[in-house]
């Protein structure tokens, strides 16, 4: 490879496009470092602060499109208090400083405003995608710049974001010139939307392929939308009610028949019990299903819809399918590789929705499954082996059982050897979610057999600091661990400083972890930035003498070649 | 001896002094929150757990648990709006069927909220003595009279209630 010219290794570098090979190949010599860096186009940054916009730029001029990820994956679950951080105000200036051409941004868990928005509309004239997951802290206003100043926008994709829907009409200032759409995702707006611009842009982008709407769209506006855009692949349906309204139903019926494109389902998210029957003649064609958040629908009718769906591969359902539903979709979808079953019930209230009886017949109904999300009431460690038997090729294991701490439901044992089975048997394991009555054992597999795994989340479960220690030692892949209300303490912590080197993150919370240990921590590894989540007792943190026996509420440590972040908040200490 | 025979008739049992939920005779599970005292995995003695700290209220909520995202969990609560139409009125209104806690409730609120009386409902014969029957409509889409079956499953499979005009309800 030495003999050829820059251009041809450049040439040979645009083949590959996983952010992972091209770490690997910039760090082969200095040459092929060089030439990497001036033509990365896609840049991933997994943890914000692990480095700053400026050495970004300096590294990499040439780029295209950026991701960004902010906070810990527990903010998801309110365990991160507001205003801890992740914003990309900073970002987004130093780009638009610099002569980087920005085509697209994607960001996860971070903290967007409007005016962050303008300037992001304003600063790059090819700027085509925009993808917003879990942010907060923007509004309408700032999408209503998007709309207004991005000529080649291409997509505008908001997933469960929270948003200030100020009512406004963001979706008129897409110029009427404006034909370019292609993803438009805007479900989880709450508010009124001007239907009749949105009738009209819908219209006018002929390249539209995915749509999802918010649920203040109602049926009839939808029977008419649908018509003019046939050529749509994904469809997000907004509310469903249908009432006595017969004529928008027939219209909605006509279109859909026109659906042939149609391959990924969801929405209905106000939704009448009876009226997905209207989606049976393109259930055949369909790919990806998800009715997560159909709360309103009996799981009589959605068994009715998933019998039509033979060629399903993503599945998103609430448990009120039940242990038959899912042995439907274990006889029906034979080419299921996705399945994330979420709970209806979220205080444990006792109707068993779904049980490991509906996790064993979809292990064994499906061949190709490799990921799997499962919210129960209880499981049982037989069940468990049976999967880990029939599935050997999971990816990504997320069982969460309701109640803390519950047993197997019939030998009242601990769980370890169900979930150890699944680390056994599942060689290419790269996420776990564990749950339910677990002592150290389950760590001691985990380490030993988990050699894949990169992402680890353990509640309420373990014994002893040797817990904790069994993963760190036997991991050697971890790179995200996160841990709430387990008895892992200051011994597992310091056991091997360098091991955080190799990891983006660790979260820690209700532990037994002391103030006195992570001090030791941090000076240990001035590489690492250790911050103490603290909202309640501030003060007594300082008291002297005491302070060192303190246990922390919640630890986030993560490696940083950037020190110290200076936007953190009053109630986040960074040691 | 005979003093022996008398104590083991009486079963003891009953008058032991033990924390747990009546009825139970097995060790209660602690099922949820962790206390801050953390005191139950340093002596890791189920024994002195017992003694230490009653078995929690069964649905204590814990924070960030389930790890749900908040946009599902308010998604759930909604479904217990529904709408409430009648029979000669010009607008439907809306009702949040969690408020009530049995039948007497809802249908003193329906009166008040539509202005009639409803009558007295029998299992035989239906509502008597109004000229409006309280129906509904259920998951499966079926329209239902309104008492039969107990509060807890009508306040769950309820999708819409309508109160219908006598003369247009020969059935009920």
């Amino acid at each position: 490879m030495n003999y050829f010219p820059d251009e041809v290794i450049e040439h040979v570098f645009d083949f590959v496009t996983s952010h992972k090979d091209r770490n690997s190949i910039s760090l082969v010599c200095k040459s092929w470092f060089k030439i990497e860096r001036y033509s990365r186009q896609n840049v991933f940054i997994g943890n914000c602060y692990s480095i700053s916009p400026e050495r970004l730029l300096r590294r990499f001029p040439c780029f295209k499109s950026l991701t960004l990820k902010g906070k810990p994956h527990f903010a998801d679950f309110n365990l991160v208090p507001h205003g801890w951080g992740g914003f990309v105000q900073p970002w987004i200036e130093a780009l638009a400083r610099s002569r980087v051409g920005l085509e697209e941004l994607r960001l996860k868990r971070m903290v967007v405003t409007d005016e962050g928005l303008e300037l992001l509309s304003r600063s790059f004239v090819n700027f085509k995608s925009l993808v917003l997951v879990s942010c907060e802290g923007f509004s309408t206003d700032g999408l209503a710049s998007i709309a207004s100043n991005c000529r080649h926008l291409r997509d505008l994709d908001l997933q469960e974001n929270e948003i200030d829907d100020h009512r406004g009409q963001w979706l008129s200032c897409f110029p009427e010139t404006y034909t370019s759409l292609v993803t438009l995702n805007f479900a989880c707006l709450e508010g009124e939307t001007n239907l009749v611009a949105l009738e009209r842009l819908v219209a006018r982008s002929p390249n539209l392929r995915s749509l999802k709407l918010n649920r203040a769209v109602p049926l009839d506006a939808l029977a008419r939308l649908m018509a003019c855009a046939p050529q749509i692949v994904d469809l997000g349906v907004g509310s469903y009610e249908d009432e006595q309204d017969s004529e928008s139903c027939l219209k909605l019926q006509a279109a859909i028949r026109k659906y042939t494109s149609l391959r990924s389902l969801s929405g209905f998210l106000e939704a009448a019990p009876h009226c997905l029957s209207a989606f049976h003649p393109v259930c055949h064609n369909l790919t990806s299903l998800n009715l997560s958040y159909a709360a309103e629908i009996h799981g009589s009718h959605l068994i009715k819809l998933i019998e039509h769906c033979k060629k399903l591969q993503r599945l998103w359902i609430l448990d009120s399918i039940g242990d038959k539903g899912l042995e439907v979709v274990a006889s029906t979808c034979k080419e299921l590789q996705e399945l994330r079953v979420f709970p209806t019930d979220l205080h444990g209230g006792g109707n068993t929705a779904v049980t490991e009886d509906g996790l064993v017949a979809i292990s064994a109904g499906c061949p190709k499954l490799h990921s799997i999300l499962y919210f129960c009431q209880q499981m049982t460690n037989a069940a468990l082996i049976t999967v880990a038997r029939n599935c050997p090729n999971f990816i990504r294991f997320r069982l969460c059982i309701l109640e803390p701490h519950k047993p197997d439901h019939v030998t009242s044992q601990p769980l370890d050897e169900g979930f150890g089975a699944i680390v056994q048997a599942c060689k290419n394991l790269k996420r776990l979610s564990v749950s339910g009555l677990l002592t150290d054992q389950v760590f001691l597999y985990i380490g030993m057999f988990a050699t894949q795994l990169e992402m680890l989340s353990i509640a309420f479960a373990g014994d002893t600091d040797k817990g904790m220690l069994y993963v760190l030692n036997g991991c050697k892949k971890m790179r995200k661990l996160e841990i709430r209300d387990s008895p892992f303490g200051d011994a597992a912590l310091l056991a091997d400083v360098n091991k955080y080197e190799t990891m983006r993150s660790l979260w820690m919370s209700s532990c037994e972890v002391t103030l006195g240990g992570c001090k030791r921590l941090a000076r240990k590894a001035p590489w690492l930035n250790v911050e103490i989540i603290n909202e309640n007792d501030n003060n007594r943190m300082e008291e002297n003498g005491y302070e060192g026996r303190q246990k922390v509420d919640k630890l986030y440590l993560y490696r940083t070649v950037v020190g110290t972040r200076v936007d953190a908040p009053p109630f986040v200490w960074i040691l | 001896m005979a003093y022996e025979e008398v104590i083991n008739e009486l079963n003891l049992k009953d008058t032991e002094l033990r924390l747990g939920l009546p009825g139970t005779d097995e060790q209660a599970e602690v099922s949820c929150v962790k206390s801050n005292k953390r005191q139950f995995h340093q002596s890791n003695d189920e024994h002195n757990l017992k003694e230490e700290y009653p078995p929690p209220p069964a649905k204590t909520q814990i924070v960030g648990w389930p790890p749900v995202r908040s946009n599902r969990k308010n998604n759930n609560k909604s479904v217990s709006y529904v709408k409430v139409s009648m029979d000669g009125a010009p607008y439907l209104r809306k009702i949040d069927l969690k408020m009530y806690k049995n039948y007497h409730e809802l249908l003193k609120a329906l009166e008040n909220m539509f202005k009639f009386t409803i009558g007295e409902y029998s299992e035989r014969e239906g509502y008597k003595g109004s000229g409006f029957v309280p129906t509904y409509e259920d998951k499966d889409g079926d329209w239902m009279l309104v008492g039969d079956v107990p509060w807890d499953m009508f306040s769950s499979s309820c999708q819409k209630l309508r109160i219908m005009k006598r003369s247009e309800a020969p059935a009920f």
